[in-house]
């Protein structure tokens, strides 16, 4: 694992990519800054970073769209796994050298809150809890944008593909409020998704009964929850939505709170997609 | 060493490889021979751990590849078909990087690259890009990134594609080299570079093991069967007793030729012997003169063409001839019939030695119908 987080952080260091992406994230963090704190004579740091989440949407494809795609084009990959070393060593280890890499941008970040000290009081707490939130919500983006890597070999599918995810789960507070919050229409959309969730079960299986069986099981169940407490399902829509609106729960880390639940949120994202990244390798080799 | 037991890989409907078993002792080069798209690569990619087979296992030094993947591969170093290079990085760099990933103690490391860099004399580009390097150099990087380690298994795949004469000389005598300490396993599709490197040969088709053997083996048996063909004039049934006279002739074929009473007469003898003279006094005596007399001998390649080649025609006909036992001889011999018709013609408009090569495959198959209906 080593090794390759070695050479992984080598590589952005001795290319543009990685000098770019810090680069990129400065410039933006600089202007915000700029207004807010220089001009505007605004004590709270966190104002900043919060007005800042839309900067994943482009540097997280430009860092991450070529991290696993590329290597599966110039077969440098078979190197790679065909060496005494686990997908899950590969994965993490690349990984973690693009957390590297955002993690440089976010220490220079981290002196602002002390320059801004030097003219008035700054709550270091908040400002530092801000970071941490804008931090980890950078690795989620981050852990997305491997795992759409790892599904394809041509870097611009992967970084529009990261785009287009990424900016789905930014807008998606306005997105849910597209859905109406009555039981029935919830209750229909969820049967839908049953519905289409065992069909791609069936892609994956080939089995008509098992996926048939599965469809009915979810759908009957369904039914028997909305008989029973129809008010269970409203606004279920919103909460199934919110699931994936990541950069909302970055929200309660810029009002000053050390929110546990964002926290393992992020960490979730994070588990999730890197072990849906190392599956999806491994996958590949079976195909 | 190795022990590979009926893999199977399927694309598909595709069979890339089709329950494929063979067995790997220590200290020899090993070669898979076969014609592109034979599932060389394919065999290759599995054993090394990178693809997984959908059937079949694959058993290095004990380890089973899919159970105890990390075990298996530190016995293996592989150079894939195309090099797998990071052009970013130099030639030192990347070596670092392979020792690394092959976990080997930093104590050895700087010491054991450089004597693998000079190995396969890579040591005065050390310091450049990969990008920059030639096919040749390139291909050499690859390989020195295989041997790094010293695994007791080294796996090539197609080593000397894209690279110069003499850079293929100096290749191979490097692969002679590695045998001493290392099992090596190399496949090709250039059947001179198999006999002349490799101490034994595996000739893949369509996925299948068609034959195995030493080259010195394979080649007894290509000299084992020396064709005679001879244009004779006279009458079929006194050539042909004036032939069984001669000692040594394992079969004799005879079929008119465009000339009037003249025969194209095919004869294989058992061993590596010259019975010429004899069939000279032979006709001779039955007063058929020998109009053309032609000897040829099935080199290595013929026997690689035709086991690669044929192999998927003999198998169809095989599952043709069970159904209906009784209709055979008429169905072959129509068939045969049919082939020497386009046979004849085409050699009628160009007599090349591809052709002749044509015909005498078909007349191989005369006669063993011929035996067949007797």
């Amino acid at each position: 694992m080593t090794a390759i987080y070695k050479r992984e952080v080598k590589s952005y260091m001795t290319s543009m990519i990685g000098y770019l992406f810090i680069f990129f994230m400065l410039v933006l963090t600089g202007i915000y800054f700029t207004a807010y704190q220089l001009l505007a004579a605004y004590p709270k740091f966190e104002y900043t970073l919060s007005s800042m989440t839309f900067a994943f949407l482009i540097g997280v494809p430009l860092l991450t769209m070529r991290v696993l795609a590329e290597e599966r084009r110039q077969k440098t990959d078979q190197l790679l796994l065909t060496s005494p070393v686990s997908v899950g060593e590969i994965v993490l280890g690349k990984y973690l050298a693009l957390v590297t890499v955002y993690g440089v941008a976010i220490a220079i970040t981290c002196t602002y809150p002390l320059i801004m000290s030097k003219f008035g009081e700054v709550s270091f707490k908040t400002a530092y809890t801000a970071v941490l939130g804008f931090f980890l919500l950078g690795c989620a983006n981050l852990a997305i944008g491997v795992f759409l890597s790892s599904i394809t070999e041509s870097q611009v599918i992967a970084a529009v593909l990261t785009f287009v995810f990424l900016f789905a789960f930014y807008m998606m507070s306005g997105i849910s409020s597209f859905f109406s919050k009555t039981s029935v229409s919830t209750c229909i959309a969820f049967g839908l998704l049953i519905f289409a969730l065992s069909m791609i079960f069936y892609t994956m299986v080939k089995n008509i009964i098992i996926s048939a069986a599965v469809c009915i099981v979810g759908e009957v169940a369904l039914i028997i929850i909305y008989v029973i407490n129809s008010s269970f399902f409203e606004g279920g829509i919103q909460k199934f939505l919110e699931i994936f609106n990541i950069s909302g729960h970055f929200d309660s880390f810029t009002n000053g709170i050390l929110d546990v639940t964002g926290i393992v949120y992020f960490l979730s994202v994070i588990a999730v997609c890197l072990f849906l990244t190392i599956q999806s390798i491994s996958k590949r080799r079976w195909n | 060493m190795i022990e590979v037991t009926n893999l199977v890989k399927r694309y598909g409907d595709h069979t890339a490889v089709d329950h494929l078993s063979f067995k790997i002792e220590k200290g020899k080069i090993y070669g898979f021979l076969g014609p592109n798209g034979a599932g060389k690569s394919t065999t290759m990619n599995i054993i090394t751990g990178y693809i997984a087979s959908t059937e079949g296992k694959v058993v290095i030094d004990g380890h089973d590849i899919l159970e105890e993947p990390e075990q298996a591969k530190k016995c293996i170093g592989y150079l894939p078909e195309q090099p797998p290079l990071y052009f970013d990085m130099t030639v030192l760099e990347y070596m670092k990087f392979a020792a690394d990933l092959k976990k080997i103690p930093k104590s050895k490391k700087m010491s054991m690259i450089q004597e693998v860099m000079d190995m396969v004399k890579i040591s005065d580009m050390k310091n450049r890009l990969i990008k920059n390097l030639s096919k040749g150099y390139r291909q050499r990087v690859g390989l020195a990134q295989a041997v790094l380690g010293y695994p007791e298994v080294i796996i090539l795949d197609e080593p000397t594609v894209g690279l110069d004469p003499k850079q293929i000389i100096e290749i191979r005598s490097l692969i002679k080299d590695l045998k001493e300490k290392h099992t090596v396993i190399l496949s090709s599709h250039i059947l001179s570079e198999v006999s002349a490197v490799c101490d034994y040969v595996l000739i893949i088709s369509h996925g299948k093991l068609v034959a195995s053997d030493t080259p010195e083996n394979l080649g007894r048996l290509a000299e084992g069967s020396n064709n005679l063909s001879m244009l004779i004039k006279g009458e079929k049934n006194v050539i042909r007793e004036g032939l069984d006279k001669v000692e040594g002739i394992k079969d004799i074929s005879l079929e008119e030729s465009s000339e009037e009473n003249t025969w194209r007469v095919k004869i294989s003898t058992e061993e590596n012997m010259d019975i010429r003279e004899k069939i000279f006094y032979s006709m001779a005596y039955v007063q058929c003169p020998i109009l053309e007399m032609q000897s040829k001998k099935v080199s290595l390649e013929e026997i690689f063409l035709e086991l690669t080649e044929g192999d998927g025609n003999s198998a169809e006909k095989d599952e043709e001839k069970a159904p209906g036992q009784e209709n055979q001889d008429v169905t072959d011999s129509a068939e045969v019939h049919d082939v020497n018709e386009t046979a004849s013609e085409i050699s009628e408009e160009d007599s090349g030695d591809f052709q002749e090569e044509d015909r005498d495959m078909v007349n191989a198959e005369n006669t063993e119908n011929g035996e067949k209906g007797e």
